[in-house]
């Protein structure tokens, strides 16, 4: 069943271009030169590539998680230090499934686990940040390099700003119940059979898949406007690199947003490819993706005002940094 | 009667858990009080560190994510036999 599942995904993954080339010039009669046909297949090709792409690493990398849990990430973060202790976290804040609204039970488990409140920090950077569906979809529009600078972009912004405010020892802004839930036991872990994983990430395709492909649609369709209809350069002169200031207003205007992965990713692409420069755009995406105001009201909960807006702060001043660093190096 | 309990804040994952179970109850037509749980301090007593999680006869049965319809009705299968004893 499986085996036919991936002979099928190779056979299509290898029949969109040639079936969106010949639909947009050969059935629609549009020219390949001209802006609309450039447009329509840009978007004919990137969409079902796209999708079939998300199921196919969906499923993969969901086959990965079902290796990981948050009991078996706080039992490897147990006894580290800071310093290994965030890099150790951030990386697995990659790997440990994780969704926003288990923020706070997730946090509360590390922190009276004993696990330093740096490093769960930097779990919490990680997680949410570097989210799979935007790993795919930088990868699938844009190629590995980029995907992957991404991935290190992100780790390295989770273990700065985790081992930063580890260093600022804010411990007194936790809100109070959070120390009052006694040590857990370590809950034993499932046995899953390879049937199982497989069940699991099939499940979470479905899942993942059913909750984003209209986002990526209606991402795509803005980016192959964008590439097609806007002038090269058109925006060099307020998101290019000239413009200092263009990063922290990335930053700024990214914050508060809250956007699907999906729709953003190939909007900045295309928004690159129009003169922003790459610094600007990676900024701003990790400030879109990474902080959120939904995130910042469930942390509420547990964080303090002084240690929420010392979170929020760090975080977007290592994503400034970054930002700058890209604008400088490429 | 079985008592479940779903423990999330409310976000979307957390509606589809409880919906899915509705469901599930309605189909194998049982009796079970069904309680969404949205206090943190009240999650944390079971001791999961992700949401949705599934509660039935104060036994967590799934944490973190959402079980298939099959999934629950073994679940529920199963909490009935011991339910019995």
């Amino acid at each position: 069943m499986l085996a036919a599942g991936v002979v099928l995904w190779l056979l299509a993954y290898n029949l969109i271009q040639p079936l969106a080339n010949w639909i947009a010039y050969s059935l629609l009669g549009l020219s390949s030169t001209s802006r609309l046909g450039e447009a329509v297949a840009f978007f004919l090709y990137d969409v079902p590539k796209i999708l079939l792409l998300l199921s196919g690493m969906v499923f993969l990398i969901s086959i990965v998680r079902t290796f990981f849990s948050p009991e078996r990430t706080r039992a490897l973060l147990g006894g580290k230090h800071e310093g290994v202790g965030n890099i150790i976290a951030a990386t697995l804040g990659i790997v440990t499934p994780f969704c926003s609204c288990s923020a706070v039970p997730l946090f509360i488990g590390f922190v009276e686990a004993g696990i330093p409140l740096g490093v769960t920090f930097s779990f919490l950077v990680a997680a949410p940040m570097i989210n799979e569906v935007a790993v795919i979809l930088l990868f699938g529009l844009f190629g590995w390099k980029v995907a992957g600078l991404y991935i290190v972009s992100g780790l390295v912004v989770a273990i700065a700003a985790g081992y930063v405010i580890g260093k600022l020892k804010m411990e007194r802004y936790v809100a109070d119940f959070v120390w009052k839930v006694h040590r857990q036991a370590n809950i034993g872990q499932e046995r899953l059979t390879w049937t199982d994983r497989v069940e699991r990430a099939w499940q979470s395709v479905k899942e993942i898949v059913g909750k984003v492909w209209l986002y990526v649609v209606i991402g795509i369709a803005i980016g192959a406007g964008i590439h097609g209809f806007v002038p090269e350069d058109a925006l060099a002169s307020i998101l290019g690199k000239g413009a200092w200031w263009s990063v922290p207003l990335a930053v700024l205007i990214g914050v508060p947003l809250y956007s699907n992965a999906a729709g953003i990713v190939p909007i900045v692409g295309a928004l690159i490819e129009k003169g922003a420069s790459v610094g600007t755009s990676l900024a701003f995406m990790m400030a879109v993706i990474g902080l959120s105001l939904p995130e910042a009201v469930i942390l509420k909960r547990v964080l303090k005002m002084p240690l929420l807006i010392t979170f929020f702060g760090v975080i977007a001043v290592a994503i400034m940094l970054i930002g700058y660093m890209f604008n400088w190096i490429l | 009667m079985l008592t479940i309990k779903i423990l999330g804040i409310g976000c979307a994952r957390c509606k589809k858990l409880e919906l899915l179970t509705r469901q599930v109850v309605d189909q194998m037509k049982i009796q079970a009080e069904i309680i969404k749980v949205t206090e943190y301090l009240d999650i944390m007593a079971y001791r999961i560190m992700s949401t949705p999680g599934l509660v039935i006869d104060e036994k967590v049965v799934s944490a973190g994510r959402i079980p298939s319809s099959d999934e629950v009705a073994a679940f529920i299968t199963q909490a009935q036999k011991v339910s019995s004893f």
